[in-house]
């Protein structure tokens, strides 16, 4: 944690996110947009601003929009405009930027986080446009030229930006989080942060505690992952505190978070303010949509996190914490969903997905939709422990068979290796007498009312029988037999 | 309005254009016109008057989602003054 918090000083904080959408084709070509292919191989006459080419919109790039916009509740822009955004700069071939200033596509909406003590707040969104991406420069390795890879102009951007709502940088995290959940669940974007899917800017200004006042701002810019996000505010904030209280100003500018040096620095600045020279873009028209189509978007719509948790908690009754967990991932949400179907039991399968198999994904480093074990697996293995047919420790067994690769179906693999829970008293009774008779000590202890010695002949049992039989049954046996 | 020399070379500084001294008073004076004739456009009065986007009385026709463009990279960068591994090569930007 930072320590600014017991100072004098508070932080506000708004983030601009620019979210990659996950279409096939760019947003004004039909060049593709997938990712890594070789220098300038999709780099198409449009997105290369020759002479005499014009954009056309992509479809999907406003199914997209419109879907975000009502996941966080917003309204809607039935007549949307493309500006140009004019500046120079290499990987910006046409001089300008395609982008939507005085009628975007998303405008207000809010964002509910929860943060670690389990406060909550809200975040306003003040809009989200629509614009192009730009291409990428090299600045290394080519005898003091840069280099131009312009594959990258022209991928469909969504511009998130949000109010200045947000105080420390745990709640930017926040926030940021809650909206990498919110596009990769609708699919809007892959979310895939290292290929830049999802870069942050931060504005981060400084006041005393109390004041109304705005301080001035910087904004710290392309910060592509949460732990940086967290590291380049709370760097920013402190400081912004320590110039203030050197005497200094703080001057609006933009910096960069360089995460090997782990500081902020300004960017160069041009010796001349930018700007950008706004007007509408005449090559396209104004993209109107209707009620209908808004509606038609909303029904594709899957159920969002904060909905999905609600329901886990209400219709499963699991805490809401676990519910919490299951629902943040849509693959992960769906893997337990089907679970639960197949097992019949909402908290033995949410405590098998949260504890097992979260726990073996994290340590193999796996991803859930590389699992090598199935819903199906697991929701099979977890019916059987319901039915009685195995024990929890031996389906742990099981489990490690299954992802392993040792075994491919619970049930065979129960059957082969003789695992079915022994649970006739003829074939316990033996076992028991031979433990008590072995015990006596214990024996004298249980009787005089050491219960907790219960738990010693119930371990003895289950030993001796490699964990196969019933606990229960094997407690009701030996009270049985010492009279209990 | 009246256009200076200073507002005239910035923004040509903007514009990324190289302006002969010689020309300035000339851009001056031609820009000041120009203002001059927004100027009197702004007197007019368009309240209620929604902003016009485009001339055009139509709306933007959306295409599907489909790659329709295959790599012509070589035939691009035929006309590139300078080229290496398929990247095109500039003066160098600092950032």
């Amino acid at each position: 944690m930072t320590d600014f918090a017991d100072s004098n000083w508070e932080a506000v904080i708004g983030l601009e996110i620019h979210t990659q959408l996950s279409t096939r084709s760019k947003i004004f070509s039909g060049a593709s947009t997938q990712f890594g292919a070789a220098p300038n191989t999709q780099a198409c006459a449009i997105d290369l601003g020759f002479p005499g080419v014009l954009p056309v919109v992509n479809q999907e790039v406003y199914r997209k929009a419109v879907a975000f916009g009502l996941g966080i509740g917003a309204t809607i822009g039935l007549t949307s405009v493309f500006d140009r955004k004019n500046y120079f700069y290499p990987d910006l071939p046409k001089g300008y930027q395609i982008t939507q200033l005085e009628a975007p596509i998303v405008m207000g909406g809010t964002v509910d986080i929860t943060l670690e003590d389990s406060s909550q707040k809200t975040i306003r969104v003040t809009r989200a446009h629509l614009e192009e991406d730009a291409g990428k420069s090299l600045h290394e390795d080519f005898h003091g030229q840069t280099g131009i890879d312009l594959n990258r102009a022209g991928t469909p951007l969504l511009e998130i930006v949000s109010e200045p709502d947000m105080s420390s940088a745990e709640e930017a995290v926040a926030y940021a989080r809650y909206i990498h959940q919110l596009v990769t669940f609708l699919g809007v974007s892959d979310g895939d942060m290292s290929q830049g899917s999802l870069r942050c800017d931060a504005n981060v200004s400084v006041r005393p505690k109390g004041s109304t006042e705005l301080g001035t701002r910087t904004e710290t810019k392309n910060v592509n992952s949460f732990r940086f996000l967290e590291r380049a505010i709370n760097h920013e904030i402190e400081r912004q505190i320590r110039v203030i209280e050197s005497g200094g100003r703080v001057i609006q500018e933009t910096r960069l978070y360089d995460p090997d040096k782990d500081e902020t620095r300004p960017m160069r600045s041009k010796e001349t303010a930018t700007d950008y020279r706004y007007f509408p873009e005449p090559d396209l028209l104004p993209v109107e949509i209707d009620e209908a189509y808004i509606q038609q978007v909303r029904e594709q719509m899957p159920e969002l996190p904060a909905a999905k948790a609600a329901r886990y908690v209400s219709e499963f009754e699991l805490p809401e914490a676990d519910a919490r967990v299951l629902s943040s991932e849509r693959q992960l949400a769906s893997y337990f969903e089907q679970v639960v179907e197949l097992s019949g039991d909402a908290k033995l399968a949410s405590n098998w997905v949260r504890v097992e198999l979260l726990g073996q994904l994290n340590k193999d480093g796996v991803e859930i939709s590389d699992a090598p074990i199935t819903p199906a697996a697991l929701g099979t293995l977890i019916a059987r422990i319901r039915e009685g047919r195995i024990s929890g420790k031996i389906a742990k067994t099981v489990f490690e068979a299954l992802w392993s690769g040792a075994a491919s179906d619970p049930d065979s693999y129960i059957e082969a290796e003789g695992l079915v829970q022994v649970s006739d008293s003829g074939s316990l009774e033996p076992v028991i007498d031979a433990i008590i008779a072995a015990n006596p000590k214990q024996v004298e202890q249980l009787r005089e009312g050491k219960g907790k010695l219960m738990g010693f002949f119930v371990g003895q049992v289950m030993k001796e029988t490699g964990g196969k039989a019933n606990p229960q049954q094997v407690n009701d046996l030996i009270s049985k037999k010492l009279g209990l | 309005m009246k256009v200076d020399h200073e507002v005239i070379q910035t923004v040509a500084e903007l514009s990324q254009l190289k302006i002969d001294p010689a020309d300035l008073e000339n851009y001056a004076q031609g820009m000041t016109q120009v203002l001059d004739l927004a100027g009197r456009m702004q007197a007019i009065d368009t309240q209620g008057v929604a902003p016009m986007s485009n001339p055009l009385d139509a709306t933007q026709r959306l295409r599907p989602d489909v790659v329709t463009e295959t790599n012509q990279r070589e035939a691009f960068q035929a006309i590139a003054p300078e080229t290496e591994d398929g990247l095109y090569l500039v003066p160098r930007v600092v950032e």
